[in-house]
């Protein structure tokens, strides 16, 4: 107990920020799957997949991040798997995630003007041709900015896997806190970082979206355009 | 893999501890928007403010809010300022926090709004002789939120169940009940169900009263028929 904030606490917290970048990726990798997936099944002409992948993003964007971690960390203790904190974070951040980007990339995919799907129908390519070759290289492009903008809120929703014993960069400001007892510099050091991870891929995001938009106004300025 | 029952009995008699959380989570939230999305409107406004020093200090809030975690800024709001000596109770501190980082979120979505509004009709409403305030209020406000609307209610629904971060700091609200049942029953699965359960019904209920709202409040939208 006690002392004053030195470097050592410093490296410390930026260890747990090691792991907050970590976690992030890793809930973006399985994360990235899973929405990927259920974008698919979103738009899907089969029942069978179209209702779970509806179902299941209604539960999860209905249900607090917070306690889908707890019903991971404990649901896994319960099936008697004795994990490290990490699996429970990266699961949890896997199912959030999932249900988010993929509703944020079938918003994407549907909004492919449907005369692409007309044309792609009238090339004779089947439709998962059409999907791969046509539809999901103009959905990707149109998905870029929303998802750059959504990696931030994973960066800052890691912060909860703290809630769990995972020490990632929230809990590592903790524990330097339970021992010097500095709150306001802590964890104003903390949001600090935070920012410094967030602010680039946030100014990334507007700027990718300036980009997309002003190739979109542009076409009809161009039709009215003198010869 | 050890065979597990799940059982509900334990946790379900705990019921009146579930209705109060639920009703904390329903002030905490409810305040909380009202609140915030004041402060984020009057924000926005700033933001569109000739002044460089005012647009510029909403920004900078705007930019400190949406990229710092809650969960940080709840410990900034609560341990922080109690450490700097302004002692305030948890339920406060959580609903400062809230507030703070819905504003800044809701200054986003309604300067979005904002800019969506053609100019030429903020010029035609300026050529009727209407006061500043009043092309704000009818010709840029309204007419925003009504586009915005979709984006106010996800973000609304977000912050309902990012309150649940609030149990860290002490609030009595649902996932602190859940943590408090779990520990007095040891049935923690089937606690947390139970809440999930409970917070996707508070999520539909909040989706149905924010577009019951929606249709009160743009008369517009509900004279042209087109429904959101």
């Amino acid at each position: 107990m006690g002392g004053a904030f030195n470097v050592n606490h410093f490296n410390f917290m930026l260890t747990g920020a090691v792991w907050t970048v970590g976690l992030s990726l890793i809930a973006f990798a399985g994360g990235g799957l899973l929405g990927f997936a259920i974008a698919l099944a979103r738009v899907s002409r089969n029942r069978l997949l179209r209702w779970p992948a509806t179902v299941y993003v209604q539960l999860v964007q209905g249900t607090p991040l917070l306690i889908v971690m707890f019903l991971c960390y404990f649901g896994l203790a319960m099936l008697g798997l004795n994990l490290p904190a990490i699996v429970a974070a990266g699961l949890s951040m896997t199912i959030y995630v999932g249900a988010y980007a993929g509703e944020i990339w079938r918003g994407c995919i549907q909004s492919v003007p449907r005369t692409q799907w007309e044309a792609a129908e009238c090339l004779a390519l089947r439709r998962w041709q059409r999907m791969r070759l046509v539809i999901l290289p103009q959905a990707a492009r149109i998905a870029t900015p929303p998802t750059v903008g959504f990696m931030v809120q994973v960066v800052k929703n890691t912060s909860l896997a703290s809630i769990v014993g995972f020490v990632e960069l929230t809990r590592a400001g903790q524990i330097v806190n339970n021992s010097i007892v500095a709150p306001l510099l802590v964890y104003m050091l903390v949001a600090g970082i935070y920012f410094a991870l967030c602010f680039p891929l946030s100014w990334w995001s507007r700027k990718l979206e300036v980009r997309l938009n002003f190739a979109h106004r542009r076409q009809p300025d161009l039709a009215f355009a003198p010869a | 893999m050890m065979g597990y029952k799940l059982e509900f009995a334990d946790v379900l008699a705990q019921w009146p501890l579930f209705v109060q959380g639920a009703w904390m989570t329903i002030q905490l939230s409810t305040l909380a928007v009202v609140l915030g999305f004041t402060i984020g409107t009057l924000c926005a406004i700033g933001r569109r403010s000739r002044y460089r020093l005012l647009s510029f200090a909403c920004g900078t809030y705007v930019e400190a809010v949406r990229n710092t975690p809650l969960l940080i800024q709840i410990f900034i709001v609560f341990f922080g300022l109690s450490s700097a000596g302004f002692k305030i109770p948890a339920f406060a501190a959580a609903l400062v926090a809230l507030v703070l980082n819905v504003g800044a979120y809701t200054c986003e979505i309604m300067r979005a709004g904002m800019d969506a509004v053609h100019k030429g009709q903020i010029e035609a409403a300026e050529c009727l002789g209407l006061r500043r305030a009043q092309v704000y209020w009818h010709v840029i406000l309204r007419p925003a939120m009504e586009k915005v609307d979709p984006a106010l209610t996800s973000q609304f629904v977000l912050l309902m169940l990012a309150s649940s971060i609030t149990s860290q700091i002490g609030v009595e609200e649902l996932t602190a009940v859940a943590n408090r049942v779990q520990s007095d029953t040891y049935r923690s699965f089937e606690s947390f169900i139970v809440v999930a359960v409970i917070y996707i019904v508070l999520s539909w209920m909040m989706r149905g009263g924010l577009w019951a709202i929606g249709q009160v409040v743009f008369t517009r939208r509900r004279k042209l028929g087109t429904l959101a």
